[in-house]
C-alpha cells in the first residue's frame, strides 16, 4: 500500500479553490494598486472642474490680475477682483524663510546623525527628529501663536505675534525632519567602498564628508531640500494660525502675510458651494496643485537622474 | 636624524585633526539645538496644561465654546474618524504596496504609478479637502460628516501606507519567494503564506503612522463636517457612539483649531490642555510604532 492513486480528494478541492481565488485577488491587487494613479488624476479633474466655470472670466494679467494684482475681493457678488499675488509672494516669502532655517540645520543634522555620531547616540537623536516630525500641523500652529509670537514681540520688535518670521520659524521647524531623513538617506545610499576609498588616500572623518559625500549624494541632498520647499508651501494650518492672514506683500520679516493655502482654509467655510468665490479658490487650488507637482517632480528627477548615472 | 619620529603628525595633519573636530563638534552642536528648543516647547505646553488635566477634563463635555467643561466629543470624534480612516485606507494601501513589489512589471506605468504615489504625497493637504468637497460631497452628494471626513483623510495618508508596506515587502528576502514557487505555490499563496506574515511588523508600522497622521490632521476636515460644538448624550451607548457615520462631528485636531483664535475669556490652561492631548496621543501612536519596529528589528532572523 506504499503507492497509491492520486485521487482527487480533499487536497485537490482546496488547491482547485486556491485556483479559483487567485483570479479575482489578483484583480483587486491591480485595482488598488493602480489607486493612487487614479486619485492623482481625479484630484486634478476635480479641483480643475469646480475652478473652470470661473476661468474663462478671470483676468490674469491685467490692472487687477490673477497673477498681477493684490486686489482679492472674491466675496464681493458685483465687480469681483481676483488678484492672488500677494498670497504667491507670500507663499514663497514663507517658505525662504522656512528654508533659511530648514536647510543648514537639517543637512547639519543629517551628515552628524550618519556620519559622526556613535550608534548609541545614533538612535536618540533620530528619536528626537522623528518627535519633531510627529508634532501635527495645528500643534505647531498653536506653538506659534502661544509661544513664538510673545516672543517675537518682546525680541525682535514685531507688532504683531503672528508674521513672516513666525510662519518661517514654524514651516522650518516642521520641514527639518523632512529635509533630514531624506538627506540622511542620500548620504546613506553612497556605496562604502567610497568612504573606504577615501580612508585609504588618508582622508579623516570631515574630509570624506564634504570631498567624497556630498558629492557623490549632491542629487539626493538637493531633492531632499527641492522636498522641504514643496512641503513648506502646501503647509496649511500651521502657516494659517503663524502668519497673520493680511493680504499685502511683506517688506520686513516682521509684517503680516497670508498665503494661497491660508487663504482657502479660512475663507472655504463662507463659501456658497458652486459660487464665483468657491470656485475662485478651486482656482487657487489649481494653482497650488500645480506649484507642489512641479516641485516634486522636479525633485524626482533629480534622483532618478543620479541613479542613472552611478 | 635619528631623533626625529617619523610618526609625529606634522602641521598639516594636526591641522586637519582639528578641522574634522571642529565639523564633528558644530554638527553635533546644531543637532542639540535642534531639539532643545523642541523639548522646551513640549515641557512648557506640559505645565501650562497642567491645571486642566483630570480625569472630568478627559470625559467631560464641551462646553461654552471649549471655555470650559471638557474634550469628550472630540476625544470620540478623533477615534472614530481615525477608525474609518484605517478601515478604508489600510486594505487599499496594503494590496496597492503588494501590488507594486510583487506584481507590477517593470514598465513605463509601473513607474508612473510610483509618480503617482509620490505626487500624492506632495498634494497639499488644503487641497485634499478641496478633492474631498468636490468629489465626495458636490458630485457625488453624500453629506459633510465622519464618512466623507474619513474617505477624504483615507485619500491623503494613502500614500504614507503604500511607502511602507513596499519597504516591509522589500526587506523579505527573494529566496524565501523562490523556495515557496518551487513547491508549486502559486503567486498569491506565496504572498498569503510567506511574505505577508514575514513582513508584517513592517505593514504594521506604518498603519500606526497612518493612525498619527489622521489624527492631527485639520485641513481636511474642518469643511468636511467637523464642527465646534453638538450635544452628546450624557449617558448610555450613545455616549460612546456619539455620531452616525453621515453626522456632523467633533475632533480634538478641529477643537484646537477653533480655540487658540482669540476667544475673549478663553482660559489658557483649556487650551494647552487640548493641545496636550492631541499631542501625547500622536506621539504615544507614534512611539508604538517605533517599539514595533525596534523588536522586530531585534527579532530579525536573516
Amino acid at each position: 500500500m506504499s503507492r497509491r492513486t492520486p485521487s482527487r480528494g480533499w487536497r485537490a478541492t482546496l488547491s482547485s479553490a486556491a485556483d479559483w481565488i487567485e483570479k479575482p485577488i489578483e484583480a483587486l491587487i491591480r485595482a488598488c494598486g493602480w489607486s493612487s494613479i487614479v486619485l492623482v488624476a481625479a484630484i486634478f479633474c476635480f479641483v480643475f472642474w469646480y475652478a473652470a466655470p470661473l476661468l474663462p472670466k478671470i483676468d490674469w494679467l491685467g490692472p487687477d490680475g490673477f497673477f498681477t494684482s493684490t486686489n482679492w475681493h472674491a466675496k464681493e457678488r458685483e465687480g469681483a477682483t481676483y488678484g492672488v499675488l500677494a498670497m504667491i509672494i507670500g507663499n514663497f516669502a514663507v517658505a525662504a524663510v522656512a528654508m533659511v532655517i530648514a536647510i543648514p540645520f537639517g543637512l547639519a543634522a543629517a551628515v552628524y546623525i550618519s556620519e559622526f555620531a556613535g550608534p548609541r547616540s545614533k538612535e536618540w537623536f533620530k528619536v528626537g527628529i522623528e518627535i519633531l516630525a510627529a508634532i501635527p500641523s495645528i500643534v505647531w500652529g498653536f506653538i506659534a501663536i502661544t509661544m513664538i509670537g510673545p516672543l517675537l514681540i518682546k525680541y525682535a520688535g514685531a507688532t504683531m505675534g503672528t508674521n513672516l518670521l513666525n510662519g518661517g520659524i514654524v514651516l522650518g521647524l516642521m520641514s527639518i525632519p523632512l529635509i533630514v531623513s531624506l538627506a540622511e538617506d542620500s548620504l546613506r545610499a553612497v556605496p562604502d567602498s567610497f568612504r573606504e576609498a577615501a580612508m585609504a588616500l588618508g582622508a579623516n572623518r570631515w574630509e570624506i564628508v564634504y570631498r567624497v559625500l556630498f558629492p557623490a549624494a549632491r542629487s539626493g541632498l538637493l531633492a531632499a531640500c527641492m522636498l522641504g520647499v514643496g512641503r513648506a508651501i502646501g503647509e496649511t494650518m500651521a502657516v494659517l494660525l503663524a502668519t497673520g492672514n493680511k493680504n499685502q506683500i511683506p517688506t520686513s520679516l516682521t509684517d503680516p502675510i497670508t498665503t494661497l493655502t491660508a487663504t482657502i482654509a479660512s475663507e472655504m467655510g463662507d463659501a456658497e458651494a458652486g459660487s464665483p468665490h468657491s470656485q475662485s479658490l478651486f482656482t487657487i487650488g489649481l494653482l497650488l496643485l500645480v506649484i507642489t507637482c512641479a516641485i516634486n517632480l522636479t525633485a524626482n528627477l533629480v534622483i532618478r537622474g543620479n541613479k542613472r548615472q552611478s | 636624524m635619528s631623533s626625529a619620529n617619523p610618526f609625529i603628525p606634522s602641521a598639516y595633519e594636526l591641522d586637519k585633526e582639528k578641522r574634522a573636530q571642529l565639523a564633528r563638534w558644530s554638527t553635533l552642536a546644531v543637532t542639540v539645538a535642534l531639539l532643545i528648543p523642541v523639548a522646551l516647547i513640549l515641557t512648557l505646553i506640559a505645565l501650562k496644561a497642567q491645571p486642566a488635566l483630570s480625569w472630568e477634563y478627559l470625559t467631560g463635555d464641551v462646553s461654552r465654546s471649549g471655555a470650559a467643561g471638557g474634550i469628550w466629543g472630540p476625544l470620540m470624534g478623533t477615534f472614530y474618524l481615525t477608525l474609518l480612516c484605517l478601515a478604508i485606507v489600510a486594505p487599499i494601501g496594503i494590496l496597492a504596496g503588494v501590488y507594486i513589489h510583487e506584481y507590477a512589471p517593470d514598465n513605463a506605468f509601473t513607474r508612473a504609478i510610483m509618480v503617482a504615489v509620490t505626487s500624492l504625497a506632495g498634494v497639499p493637504s488644503i487641497v485634499h479637502a478641496l478633492f474631498g468637497l468636490g468629489a465626495f460631497v458636490a458630485t457625488l452628494g453624500m453629506p459633510k460628516g465622519l464618512l466623507t471626513a474619513a474617505m477624504t483623510l483615507s485619500v491623503m495618508t494613502l500614500p504614507v501606507i503604500i511607502t511602507s508596506t513596499r519597504e516591509a515587502l522589500s526587506s523579505v528576502p527573494k529566496n524565501f519567494r523562490e523556495a515557496c514557487w518551487n513547491l508549486g505555490a502559486s503567486r498569491w499563496q506565496t504572498i498569503r503564506t510567506i511574505v505577508l506574515p514575514n513582513s508584517f511588523g513592517g505593514i504594521l508600522t506604518g498603519v500606526i503612522l497612518v493612525i498619527a497622521r489622521a489624527a492631527g490632521e485639520t485641513a481636511p476636515i474642518m469643511f468636511m463636517g467637523a464642527v465646534m460644538w453638538l450635544r452628546i448624550a450624557p449617558a448610555g451607548p450613545e455616549r460612546l457612539m456619539p455620531y452616525g457615520l453621515n453626522d456632523e462631528f467633533m475632533a480634538l485636531s478641529n477643537h484646537l483649531n477653533l480655540i487658540s483664535k482669540d476667544i475673549p475669556g478663553m482660559p489658557e490652561e483649556m487650551k494647552f490642555g487640548s493641545a496636550l492631548v492631541l499631542l501625547s496621543l500622536i506621539l504615544f501612536i507614534n512611539g508604538i510604532a517605533s517599539l514595533v519596529r525596534l523588536r522586530l528589528r531585534r527579532r530579525k532572523r536573516w
